[in-house]
């Protein structure tokens, strides 16, 4: 049984969420991310090149240009696969845990899971981000050596902040 | 006789209310033949670990037998946990009738029914509490979710709790293991079960990941065989060696004071340290300590590999002749490159306007001693290939062994550059030490001893008359002397980089952590550290499938210390006592003497 949908972010871009029912004891809330705009991408690109090219006119030496192309490339790899978030996703299974996967654009996965005997409360917790007061979700972890005390305060999705795209 | 299985004593106690039944069901027993299901039954968790099948036809009595005899030999509870029925034909109705009867010889609380249609995806799976539920408006059948795993690969892996002890009560560690330790634990401790695969002529027949053939290896048998006098004779030799260098005639004065100069001998002490550690004749108590051997014997390999790689070409085609003969001139070359150098600065250096008379003592007496340097290196040039060509043979010890060697040649060979650093810089701090304190009498203060501050003093006219005279000479000749120190540091600082960096270098052999490494890129699962779960595709009214993957940490490189030691390395030479640039996991490795020739300025004081 799906569910899905669409709200905003703190910067104003579009986050769209599913919610799947598997079973009585199993359910997944999915988080999609707006996509890398192509405007963003050309711009930055540009202003790249424009800067290399500047350069190479003061210098003439053409190895700035293929290190401007280099270095685009890989920066641009490098967002792809460790900032850029397609899509974050929360699976709760009764008595099992909580587990969070994060996909990036670049297809890697990362996941991290927590055992429900670890879980000692799901709360709202209020952080201040430049000038807002936003609102994230969050796991408090039991402490294995003080019975009532937290070890860890896990943010359930990644800050979503203002992202190039 | 059914024989009630051992967890459950207090038989209303056998659930957790409001909890799913979980079933870990193995992967490799999907597609089994119907048969029974064997696991262990985990009341805390309400969960169900599946371990084997056992398959038709069999005598329940020696299927009792077998499992008595594996909970004897592994401490863990095994028992009939239900049936599993897996229909290949459509007509085949007499089989359900069949394992449902079954539950009457075998009692468990509660009996797991699975069932797996042919060309379906999707099970079914019954679990019957046959007693009356103890809580009003509980139901007789449970709901059931259904958790794969891979036997083998969370056999590997190694995510279960290390073995209890043996005075420890076995039970202790099990009770302890929460969540899914539990089940990881089951599954490491029933290694008996395992042990019997199609082939063998045993009363029963069981479906595990083994079935197909108990999985061994010549190479690691005959390994673990000879492991053991290997290690007692490398560990006889190791323990003879470092008596040896710890005699007494190697503590006397001169001997303890070069050997503690030289980074050879660090990297020798280290090495030595390494090898007794692996081959002492102590088991490893935990994975960690058994990655960290394995991690320092493939280190040893690979720097014995290089260096031997290093001596084929050093002596090949007479390159230690070369060496030899363009190692004069560079020397030479060195020493007048500093000679032009100095002269520079007793001229106008930069277009300042030095001290004449001082400029001139100092020039003098550097180019003095650059003279005797150069003196003593024409001296030394016929033995130097002779020299180089013992010196190359310790490349097979290790490329270690060769670059700590190579950085005291530098040492060595740039201690003329040293020697001028300590001169200027005592002159330059004798110099700051006087000027202070002259200008505190200038001041009119004065720094008691006593009570470790600076009080008011007065003094006499002709001490004060004498003071500031003192003082405008000290201060007027600060820039002459301020100068030649910072050529001279500068000049140090250069030969501390080169070195450093060879530190760097040898660190980094040292610790790269190989073994991990290697077992990162063919054996993954080995390195894991927890677990992550998958939903497979699902169906209303059916049970809920989930995988159970094992989950690789994003960072495995175990503490890579190189940016340390780079830090340590290559500081400034007024710093750096020896022991304090220890790199942070004491036990791993022992603190490195940096090798930067200290001068530390003694406390500057009022005299």
């Amino acid at each position: 049984m799906e569910d899905e949908q669409s709200f905003s972010d703190i910067c104003g871009g579009r986050l769209a969420l599913q919610r799947r029912y598997y079973s009585p004891s199993c359910r997944e809330f999915c988080i999609s991310c707006p996509r890398l705009s192509l405007r963003s991408l050309t711009a930055v690109t540009c202003t790249v090149w424009l800067a290399a090219y500047g350069l190479f006119t003061l210098c003439e030496n053409s190895i700035i240009l293929s290190a401007a192309i280099f270095i685009t490339l890989l920066g641009l790899l490098g967002y792809l696969h460790f900032v850029k978030i397609d899509q974050e996703t929360l699976l709760i299974i009764d008595s099992l845990g909580i587990q969070m996967t994060s996909s990036y654009a670049s297809g890697k996965e990362s996941t991290t899971f927590i055992e429900m005997g670890k879980v000692k409360d799901v709360i709202i917790n209020e952080g201040i981000y430049m000038q807002k007061v936003i609102y994230y979700l969050c796991i408090l972890l039991k402490d294995p050596v003080e019975p009532h005390g937290i070890s860890q305060v896990v943010p359930v999705f990644q800050p979503v902040g203002c992202h190039l795209a | 006789m059914p024989t009630p299985p051992p967890e459950s004593a207090a038989p209303g106690n056998s659930r957790v209310p409001g909890m799913v039944l979980k079933a870990f069901f193995p992967t490799c027993c999907a597609s089994a033949d119907s048969g029974l299901l064997v696991g262990r039954w985990v009341p805390e968790q309400t969960s169900a670990v599946v371990l084997a099948v056992v398959h038709f036809p069999f005598i329940p009595i020696q299927v009792k037998e077998l499992l008595a005899r594996v909970q004897q030999a592994s401490q863990v509870g095994v028992a009939v946990l239900g049936t599993w029925c897996h229909r290949r034909q459509d007509a085949e109705e007499s089989l359900g009738h069949f394992l449902e009867g079954l539950g009457a010889i075998f009692s468990h609380e509660p009996w797991l029914q699975l069932c797996r249609e042919r060309g379906s995806k999707f099970w079914s799976c019954k679990a019957t509490r046959r007693q009356a539920p103890t809580c009003p408006g509980a139901p007789g059948e449970d709901q059931v979710m259904l958790v794969f795993y891979d036997q083998r690969k969370v056999l590997l892996s190694q995510l279960h709790p290390p073995v209890a002890l043996p005075d420890h009560q076995a039970g202790d560690a099990v009770a302890g293991a929460g969540g899914l330790a539990a089940v990881f634990d089951t599954v490491a401790r029933s290694e008996e079960l395992f042990r019997s695969d199609r082939f063998d002529e045993g009363p029963v027949r069981l479906s595990h990941w083994q079935s197909e053939g108990v999985e061994a290896s010549i190479l690691a048998e005959l390994a673990k065989r000879a492991s053991g006098p290997i290690c007692l004779l490398l560990g006889g030799l190791l323990s003879l060696v470092s008596a040896a260098s710890a005699c007494r005639v190697f503590q006397l004065w001169p001997l303890s004071f070069i050997w503690s100069k030289l980074s050879t001998c660090e990297q020798l002490r280290h090495r030595l340290e390494q090898l007794t550690f692996v081959f002492s004749t102590q088991k490893a108590e935990n994975p960690t300590q058994l990655m960290r051997k394995a991690n320092v014997l493939v280190s040893v390999f690979l720097d014995v590999a290089l260096g031997l790689a290093l001596l084929s070409w050093l002596h090949g085609k007479d390159r230690i002749g070369h060496l030899a003969e363009a190692l004069v001139p560079v020397a030479d070359h060195v020493a007048e490159e500093l000679q032009h150098l100095l002269q520079w600065l007793m001229g106008a250096p930069a277009g300042l306007k030095m001290n004449r008379a001082l400029d001139q003592v100092l020039g003098r007496f550097f180019l003095y001693h650059l003279h005797l340097w150069i003196s003593y290196i024409h001296l030394m040039s016929p033995f130097i290939e002779r020299i180089l060509w013992h010196v190359g043979l310790s490349a097979c010890l290790g490329l270690t062994v060769s670059l700590s060697i190579l950085s005291d040649i530098i040492a060595l060979l740039t201690f003329h550059i040293y020697c001028f650093y300590v001169y200027g810089a005592r002159l330059y701090c004798l110099k700051i030490c006087g000027l202070s304190s002259l200008w505190r009498l200038f001041r009119g203060k004065k720094w008691n001893v006593l009570r470790q501050r600076v009080d008011s003093c007065s003094y006499d006219l002709d001490q004060l008359f004498i003071g500031t005279l003192l003082f405008t000479i000290l201060l007027f000749l600060l820039p002459t002397t301020a100068l030649y120190y910072l050529v001279f540091t500068l000049l140090r600082l250069l030969v501390v980089a080169v070195q450093g960096l060879i530190h760097v270098l040898v660190d980094l052999i040292n610790s790269l952590p190989l073994y991990s490494l290697g077992l990162r890129l063919c054996r993954p699962y080995r390195l894991a550290a927890g677990v992550k779960f998958r939903v497979l595709e699902h169906e209303a009214d059916r049970p809920l499938r989930l995988l159970m993957q094992l989950w690789l940490p994003p960072h495995p490189l175990l503490g890579l210390p190189v940016p340390q030691a780079f830090l340590w390395g290559a500081h400034l030479p007024l710093e750096a006592e020896r022991g304090q640039a220890g790199l942070t996991d004491p036990g791993h490795r022992p603190a490195r003497h940096r090798h930067t020739a200290t001068v530390s300025p003694p406390p500057c004081r009022g005299r």
